[in-house]
């Protein structure tokens, strides 16, 4: 990862959005009086629901949540590429296309017929797709959603110099430091925490529930010993396939582990 | 502005402090609005489509995705629909900790909206960090309540956004005596804060901008309705969840990729102004006495009220949350087991932004076979057309474009639209001939 950045002024910062809940802006939004602290160090100079508007600037960092999904997306993405030094991907939809990307395995178009009385107003692509897809991505900042401490992280990287760290780690090294009982190991429970990545402090074993993968794939994850692993506590191969294919059902690890489970399924 | 009689379209990028992709047109000619429409483009993210084939146990996490500011609306709709299918009584201890958790999202959404979203137009400034130069006691107050409210999620949920807690049944995991005492300690702190924010938003000048319009929220016989109650209507119609198709239809207009909603055929107001205007009277004392000092005449005719309805349930949601607390006893499990049924659900609850109704029909499995999501915001989207025009006519077509633009900008904010989610901004198209 080569993201760092000249140690300037006062950074020019933008926020983007494309198809999302708007929840990875809220790691801004949600800083309470830090947001002023930041906003001391930064300039922010595009953040639509803040407040800034100039899309077309020249930043020095561009951070983008949501996923690609209209034509005009497209041509927006690039734009915003063009004018942006350092662009960083922040959230599910930013990098694996998101949730709403469960419709790439279905026939878009039928669902919009479903839905809408007036199916040709709605200009939808077929699939729903990273950021990384169409423009070179600098960073990207897995989680849905990403955390205020998570983009503090970058920023103060950026602002010292540094390139932001990357941890790929599984959700079971966070586990094992906060000291929390191995939910699969001790109560049987299907915890997709072996195959993802870590970053948010393993918040579902901290409540005793299973860990359902919003921060996408881990490195090195061995998710044909995970499949194994919870087809012997039970799940049918279509459950294993949703545990999969969920929030971050496009992350290519994911999604060739549920393919493989699905053809395990038929055999 | 032209005095010539040509056509004069200005594409000037409006709304900023929304959360999702629309636009506004608005074409006057020879003085007369001869078009209005809020335009959403927020592209389509077919949620109700691929809710199909999943499990009942996968819908609350599924669901928060929605919306980022408000999923704990979604997760309580859901779960309460399900849990009324599968004839699940959930233990008292979950049901006033859902009343909690449901208290911490109104915290935060709407001292959002007020500081961050709305506040910043009537100071003349573009945003809430431009506010805090004029304001800075303010707007860091404003913050620091945003702040308590995602604490209250996160009590419950792990995180206030996405949060992980709920579950068909109850909870997930019950929080420890130790960490409710610290938080009733800042909860009964941010009290006088919170009837200090009243006093604040109550003194803010709004326009005087009478208009009549039939109010829609949910109504308890002895609670301000949050997560349980009847819907009500200011005509009087009182019904439960299921009948809501019977008064209410969705429609789709080509201009938007929301759908609307009317009820017998008229637009609707829901949100916290419509809740204020149908509920005041089971406002607790001390609420009811500040507000009568606000000034504040109710039922309101004037949406520019809303800030200040947001501020009373603000303070509102704080008592809530430590009367609910101040009983917190561990329960001995936070959920029940639940045997999935097939049938029809529905439910609703009062997200931070107004009604929101879900239906499933579920299998034997406790599958989806389809589902209905109803949220706020196109609930609020014919009222909204009808109001920019109302409200325009009432300050006058002859002010300049920058004044009209900026009208338009506060009226829609008053209904904080989630127009959930997407790409840009609003823009706003004038037209005069």
């Amino acid at each position: 990862m080569n993201a760092t950045l000249k140690k300037t002024d006062k950074p020019r910062v933008a926020v983007h959005k494309f198809s999302s809940c708007d929840g990875c802006q809220l790691a801004f939004l949600n800083l309470g009086e830090d947001l002023l602290a930041l906003a001391e160090r930064v300039d922010l100079v595009h953040f639509a629901e803040a407040g800034q508007l100039d899309p077309d600037t020249e930043v020095d960092v561009a951070f983008v949540e949501g996923s690609v999904t209209t034509p005009e997306d497209i041509e927006r993405i690039r734009q915003i590429r063009q004018h942006s030094r350092m662009l960083i991907a922040i959230g599910a939809c930013a990098t694996a296309g998101g949730i709403q990307a469960l419709r790439n395995s279905a026939n878009g178009a039928d669902w919009v017929a479903q839905i809408y009385a007036h199916p040709e107003a709605i200009a939808s692509l077929g699939h729903s797709t990273p950021i990384s897809s169409h423009v070179k991505v600098d960073f990207e900042l897995w989680g849905c959603p990403v955390s205020g401490p998570q983009v503090l992280m970058v920023v103060n990287s950026l602002l010292h110099g540094v390139a932001p760290r990357d941890n790929a780690d599984k959700v079971c090294t966070e586990c094992k430091r906060k000291g929390y009982p191995c939910v699969m190991v001790s109560r049987g429970v299907p915890c997709m925490g072996p195959a993802t990545r870590a970053g948010c402090g393993a918040l579902c074993p901290s409540l005793g529930r299973d860990c359902y993968g919003c921060y996408g794939p881990a490195e090195n994850a061995n998710t044909d010993a995970l499949a194994a692993q919870f087809g012997s506590l039970g799940l049918t191969p279509q459950a294993i396939v949703r545990r999969f294919l969920s929030i971050n059902s496009q992350a290519p690890v994911f999604l060739s582990a549920a393919d493989k489970t699905r053809m395990r399924g038929h055999e | 502005m032209s005095e010539q009689k040509r056509t004069v379209a200005i594409h000037v990028p409006v709304l900023t402090r929304v959360e999702g992709e629309g636009a506004l047109d608005l074409r006057i000619e020879n003085g007369e609005i001869t078009e209005l429409r809020l335009r959403i483009f927020e592209p389509p993210r077919f949620f109700e489509k691929f809710l199909e084939g999943r499990s009942h146990t996968e819908i609350p996490d599924m669901v928060a995705r929605i919306c980022g500011i408000c999923p704990v609306a979604y997760q309580v709709t859901a779960a309460q629909a399900l849990e009324k299918l599968f004839g699940v009584e959930i233990d008292p201890w979950a049901r006033a900790m859902r009343r909690v958790f449901y208290c911490g999202e109104w915290i935060q959404s709407h001292s959002l909206h007020i500081h961050l979203l709305a506040a910043p137009d009537f100071f003349g400034c573009n945003s809430a960090i431009a506010l805090a130069r004029i304001a800075p006691d303010e707007v860091r107050r404003g913050l620091r309540i945003q702040a308590l409210g995602n604490e209250l999620m996160e009590l419950f949920g792990a995180r206030s956004v996405h949060p992980v807690g709920i579950r068909i049944g109850g909870f997930h995991g019950a929080p420890a005596l130790s960490k409710i005492n610290a938080i009733r300690d800042k909860l009964r702190a941010a009290l006088p804060e919170a009837e200090a924010l009243i006093r604040w938003a109550a003194s803010i000048p709004v326009p005087q901008d009478d208009q009549g319009f039939i109010s829609v929220a949910m109504q308890h016989p002895t609670d301000y309705a949050i997560e349980t109650g009847a819907i009500g209507v200011s005509d009087g119609l009182r019904i439960e969840a299921d009948a809501f198709d019977v008064h209410f239809a969705e429609r789709h207009e080509p201009h938007s990729t929301a759908l609307f909603s009317t009820y017998h055929q008229q637009s609707y107001l829901v949100g916290p102004l419509a809740r204020l205007n149908l509920n005041h009277a089971c406002l607790p004392e001390q609420i009811k006495a500040l507000l009568a000092e606000s000034g504040l005449a109710l039922p309101s005719r004037n949406l520019f009220h809303s800030l200040v309805a947001r501020a009373v349930e603000i303070l509102l949601a704080l008592h809530e949350a430590l009367r609910l607390l101040d009983a917190y006893r561990m329960p001995d499990s936070p959920w029940v087991l639940v045997t999935p049924r097939a049938g029809v659900a529905t439910g609703c609850t009062e997200a931070p932004r107004g009604l929101l109704w879900h239906r499933y029909e579920m299998d034997d499995d406790g599958c989806v076979v389809n589902a209905r999501i109803v949220p706020p915001t196109s609930q609020n989207q014919g009222r909204i057309e009808e109001d920019l025009r109302l409200s325009l006519l009432n300050l006058g077509l002859d002010h300049p474009d920058d004044a009209l633009r900026l009208h338009c900008e506060k009226v829609i904010r008053n209904y904080d639209p989630c127009i959930s989610c997407a790409t840009h901004f609003l823009r706003m198209n004038v037209e005069r001939t």
